[in-house]
């Protein structure tokens, strides 16, 4: 009996079938990958918005609430797309269990879509639950709803490529969470989440611009606040070329099995 | 395009070479539909490298894959689509059931779930009363179980076997050896390596011996153990006797049991039949007749120069 391989094949399931995996295996440790981040996010609404939020402005026209909120969004958004694609791929390497799809027509554009998708849900998912309970807080006047949605899929696109490239290059779970304490978190505190740049000292402003994620996160406040240290177009381009150039390493890397396959 | 090549597998000059070590050096051979090809060796042979390269774990060096005429880089969907694999590691997911994972395992592979096959598979290979458990939670013999039915989940055409027997004891191995049997009767080619030669022997149609990255046999398994195989003939003679009988200088024969006992060693092309008919032309009368083949096992260690057991194999 002659057997056609393309008969009963269809193209697109491997790619639904990982995308859903990989929700699925966010979702079944959720008090990990949802509830402590949504927790550490609202301790520090908390800390800023309930209490020095009303007492302090170091914008005009806006409350210290107002302002720090987009950065903490932006926070959520940032360190949960990176964990989800690091940690899942790093631990699919590290145990062994990257074979089981190597060896399957998973093709490596759809690879990347279904860890990326997975990992942009996590993140806008967080950040969502962040802006609503931040509501308790502050009013956001969102002064364009679109360009922030925007700017918030564009940081969790970005950083869900960089965890697949960190997840590749990655020797041990210790690298992937030192990307994290001594590289993620530092540009997020230095990016402007606390503070506008703009009241920095020279040479600690110029400094600042040279900090991709102040990009993302003045874009995004920009666009919830009306309130920008730069125009979205320097905040869009500059954060749309990075990811686009985050996305060519990653693709290159998962394109050619780069630590994948032997 | 439908399968019409009638070979599953074929392989021309493969190299593969590891931080400039050769792990396999040029190498060929094509496995037929519906066969189960052995392909054995000691470790370091180069058999998990070629595995890798066919399933495409490992990248192709040089040389060429073909699955069912799809070229395995080209075609390297519609390849994988017909390869099911069972790796040599254990490979779990800890965050699904076994039930659950089949499911996943099966879109992987672009093929939608089919209950009734998974069902057979589940209850096949004994894993019904685990089917909700975790991963972890499974005993080293309910994974490898759970390894087979995961490989074999989309229905592939060519079922890979790297070791699945490792490790497991002799009731789970005699069980999966009889699946292998009845999937292969049901048109499913295998291609297995194991370290249990005697199973190799009684398993596979062709055998191919690997050593250093070289193919250094590949024969059907019973003409690779007569070609190679010391075969041993002893005759037990009513009357001692004082000479040799002329005539079998190619089977170096040696008189014992002070006469009583002519021992010839057979070479591969000479049958006992030949043998018995000349000694009988020389009115010699035979009591009894003890006839010893060396295994796999023997041929094995001959071919790969290996002594002292199966140790390392």
């Amino acid at each position: 009996m002659d057997f056609d391989p393309k008969r009963h094949f269809y193209p697109w399931l491997p790619f639904f079938t990982l995308l859903r995996k990989e929700i699925l295996r966010f979702w079944r440790v959720s008090t990990q990958t949802l509830i402590a981040p949504i927790v550490t996010a609202g301790l520090y609404l908390l800390v800023f918005g309930a209490t020095l939020g009303d007492r302090l402005s170091i914008v005009e026209g806006f409350s210290y609430a107002q302002f720090v909120i987009p950065g903490l969004i932006m926070m959520g958004v940032i360190n949960n797309s990176f964990a989800n694609t690091s940690s899942s791929l790093f631990m699919s390497r590290y145990l062994g269990g990257i074979v089981d799809l190597l060896v399957t027509p998973v093709s490596p554009p759809q690879f990347i879509m279904a860890y990326t998708l997975a990992a942009m849900l996590r993140g806008l998912l967080v950040g969502s639950v962040v802006w609503i309970i931040s509501t308790m807080f502050a009013n956001l006047p969102w002064e364009s709803p679109f360009l922030g949605i925007l700017m918030a899929m564009l940081a969790s696109f970005m950083f869900a490529q960089f965890g697949l490239i960190a997840a590749i290059y990655a020797q041990s779970f210790d690298t992937i969470s030192m990307y994290t304490s001594f590289l993620i978190m530092p540009l997020i505190f230095l990016g402007g989440v606390f503070y506008p740049i703009s009241i920095l000292p020279e040479p600690w402003g110029n400094f600042s611009h040279l900090n991709p994620l102040f990009y993302l996160i003045d874009g995004f406040r920009h666009a919830l606040i009306g309130f920008g240290d730069t125009s979205y177009l320097v905040a869009f381009g500059f954060s749309g070329v990075l990811a686009v150039i985050l996305f060519i390493w990653a693709a290159w890397l998962i394109g050619k099995g780069h630590r994948l396959r032997g | 395009m439908y399968i019409r090549a009638m070979s599953a597998l074929v392989i021309k000059n493969l190299h593969k070479s590891f931080d400039g070590v050769p792990a396999v050096k040029g190498v060929d051979f094509t496995i037929n539909r519906g066969e189960i090809f052995g392909l054995l060796g000691p470790n370091g042979a180069g058999k998990s490298t070629i595995i890798n390269m066919i399933a495409g774990v490992v990248r192709l060096g040089s040389g060429s894959i073909t699955a069912f005429g799809y070229d395995n880089q080209r075609d390297y969907r519609h390849t994988r689509r017909m390869l099911g694999v069972v790796h040599q590691e254990v490979v779990i997911d800890n965050f699904f059931t076994i039930d659950q994972a089949l499911q996943l395992h099966a879109g992987y592979y672009g093929v939608k779930d089919d209950p009734v096959w998974r069902q057979l598979l589940i209850d096949r290979l004994g894993l019904r009363p685990h089917l909700h458990k975790v991963m972890l939670k499974l005993s080293g013999g309910l994974k490898r179980r759970f390894m087979i039915a995961k490989a074999m989940i989309h229905r592939p055409q060519l079922l890979i076997l790297d070791e699945p027997t490792a490790g497991v004891d002799v009731e789970l191995r005699h069980g999966l050896w009889d699946f292998v049997r009845e999937i292969n009767r049901q048109g499913t080619t295998i291609l297995l390596t194991t370290h249990y030669l005697e199973e190799a022997e009684e398993m596979c149609d062709r055998i191919a011996i690997m050593n250093h990255g070289d193919l250094i046999a590949l024969e059907e398994t019973h003409e690779l153990v007569r070609r190679l195989s010391n075969r041993q003939l002893r005759l037990w003679l009513v009357e001692p006797l004082a000479a040799v009988p002329a005539g079998l200088e190619n089977c170096q024969p040696q008189l014992k049991a002070d006469g009583r006992m002519l021992l010839l060693n057979l070479p591969a092309k000479v049958d006992v039949g030949s043998i018995l008919s000349q000694l009988c032309s020389q009115q010699l009368q035979i009591r009894d007749i003890e006839t010893d083949q060396s295994s796999l096992e023997e041929v094995f260690i001959q071919l790969t120069g290996m002594n002292g057991g199966t140790n390392g194999l």
